[in-house]
């Protein structure tokens, strides 16, 4: 047997955007087992809600991560909405449903640059990047903020997008559509993609299930579950099928995110062809009291938000329960086994998100 | 910045940011903000760099992660805090697990506000940062530089 050597990887290594460490334990180039050790950014932001009262907290937890701001801020108000079980008017729930698909294709782009640079395609890490400013200008445009934008309040949304900038945005991502095929095509054929990502990182149907995987990870092992489906805001509308591949492996993710990509320019389609012309918030009074959940389908995975209200301003608990958290555990399996090289690569495939994760 | 000897190589560490500032800091470095027309490379390695971003507070778990990797910088350098959470814990100053800003151990020289900092502000910081890195440089020359 050959000898057994441990390598440390992070929290601070060239290839990571985000802190995290594992001690990778090896066999000449093989991954024989990882432990991971997490904990360098987290902040405590859970407990903050003792301390800002229950409108002012949705600044707070937008904060949770950066990516998906305005989902995290979307989830927390469903649920407080629900508390007070307020139904909120129906352009607030469109209005949502646009920016968060805005979100997913943002987010996405990043994953398939951050991707490219895995495998050392600097080029298309450009390109990608490019593309996501695009969509960047456009949540600039109808909120003000180009990552962090705060549309979101407990009884609707802040911000209204009149009918010409809706349209102008259909007319953006129609001509962006054109574009992305383009750019998605060179990692669905080109030979070299190919070989870094098909094979790399097997998570079958049943390891998923077993280790809880969540989001594109768990629906590229075959497993066709998107929390959209509950229609949460205003998916109940909209029509749309479940992205599932059956490889299980590396390119199977790249695959199920990219038809994401065009699966929420098309979702983007539908809800402003249907949006009504009502209020965009209603006023609601007095104090939570009571629990409630929500989930939501993140870019990454479900993520569950809880939240206690005890009648007063402040609210007892909130908790969030994020997607990458319970894909770490199949990023662990489907390191086993790996070359020390695809180390990188198979930790992006999950698309981690390790200030989600920490909070 | 009339004129610049050296390209500085920059060093980015996310402290305890919640991501938004990170994703502004990379896309600094991509076609449309694009740094490395002022000669600035991104680097993973703290012995190639100059500059030091920092996003994000100090927590007990990332401070020997963060002077460590100061102190593998070799001189002059500058240190940047980008975004309010850097600047001084920001929104989540009151959470427990907070120290607070960079520079509650880090001497830093150029603080970039905002929340997210905006990729604008943040190659202010940069240019900035540069200008300051070659009055550290000529500062340290005058001293005797690495040979005293
Ligand atoms: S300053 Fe704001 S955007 Fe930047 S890391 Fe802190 S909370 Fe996130």
């Amino acid at each position: 047997m050959s000898t057994r050597t441990i390598v440390p990887f992070g929290p601070q290594h060239p290839v990571l955007p985000e802190p995290i460490h594992l001690d990778l334990v090896l066999e000449d180039e093989k991954v024989v087992d990882a432990v991971p050790k997490i904990g360098y950014i987290h902040r405590g932001l859970e407990k903050l809600v003792e301390k800002r009262d229950f409108n002012d907290y949705v600044y707070v937890i937008e904060r949770t991560c950066g990516i998906c701001s305005f989902m995290h801020g979307m989830g927390y108000v469903e649920a407080v909405e629900r508390i007070f079980d307020a139904e909120i008017p129906d352009r607030a729930k469109y209005l949502r449903t646009i920016w968060a698909e805005m979100s997913r294709i943002h987010s996405h782009l990043l994953w398939l640059g951050l991707l490219a640079d895995g495998f050392g395609f600097e080029a298309l890490f450009y390109q990608c990047w490019r593309m996501r400013e695009r969509v960047l200008d456009m949540f600039e445009e109808s909120t003000g903020g180009r990552v962090i934008f705060s549309v979101n309040k407990i009884g609707g949304v802040l911000k209204d997008m009149p009918a010409d900038m809706l349209a102008r945005f259909v007319n953006n991502f129609n001509e962006m559509e054109k574009e992305l095929r383009e750019l998605t095509n060179v990692f669905l054929t080109d030979f070299s993609v190919e070989t870094r990502l098909r094979g790399v990182g097997i998570l079958t149907r049943d390891e998923a299930i077993d280790l809880g995987a969540a989001g594109p990870m768990m629906r590229a092992s075959d497993i066709a579950i998107d929390t959209r489906k509950l229609g949460y805001a205003a998916y109940e509308d909209i029509d749309f099928d479940i992205i599932t591949s059956k490889d299980c492996d590396s390119y199977a993710r790249c695959e199920v995110r990219i038809g994401e990509i065009f699966q929420s320019i098309d979702i983007i389609r539908q809800a402003v062809s249907k949006i009504p012309d009502t209020e965009i918030s209603i006023q609601i009074k007095g104090n939570p009291n009571g629990e409630a959940f929500a989930r939501m389908e993140q870019p990454r995975g479900e993520a569950i938000y809880y939240v206690r209200g005890n009648g007063t301003k402040f609210l007892e608990r909130a908790r969030v329960r994020t997607p990458t958290f319970t894909n770490l555990t199949p990023m662990l399996k489907t390191l086993k086994g790996a070359d020390l090289a695809d180390v990188p690569l198979l930790v992006l495939t999950i698309d981690p998100c390790i200030s989600c994760t920490e909070r | 910045m009339a004129k610049v000897a050296k390209s500085p190589w920059l060093l980015h560490y996310d402290g305890s940011s919640c991501n938004g500032c990170d994703i502004e800091v990379l896309a600094c470095l991509t076609p449309v903000y694009d740094v490395e027309r002022f000669g600035v490379i991104n680097t993973g390695n703290p012995k190639h760099a100059d500059i030091l971003l920092i996003t994000g507070g100090i927590n007990s778990q990332n401070k020997p992660v963060v002077e460590q990797l100061y102190s593998q910088m070799p001189s002059p350098k500058v240190v940047v805090a980008v975004g309010i959470c850097a600047c001084n814990g920001g929104v989540f100053k009151e959470c427990y697990n907070i120290l607070g800003g960079v520079d509650k151990v880090l001497p830093v020289d150029i603080y970039v506000p905002g929340c997210a900092a905006r990729p604008n502000a943040i190659i202010d910081g940069v240019v900035k940062a540069v200008a300051l890195l070659e009055e550290k440089r000529a500062k340290m020359d005058s001293e005797g530089g690495n040979n005293k």
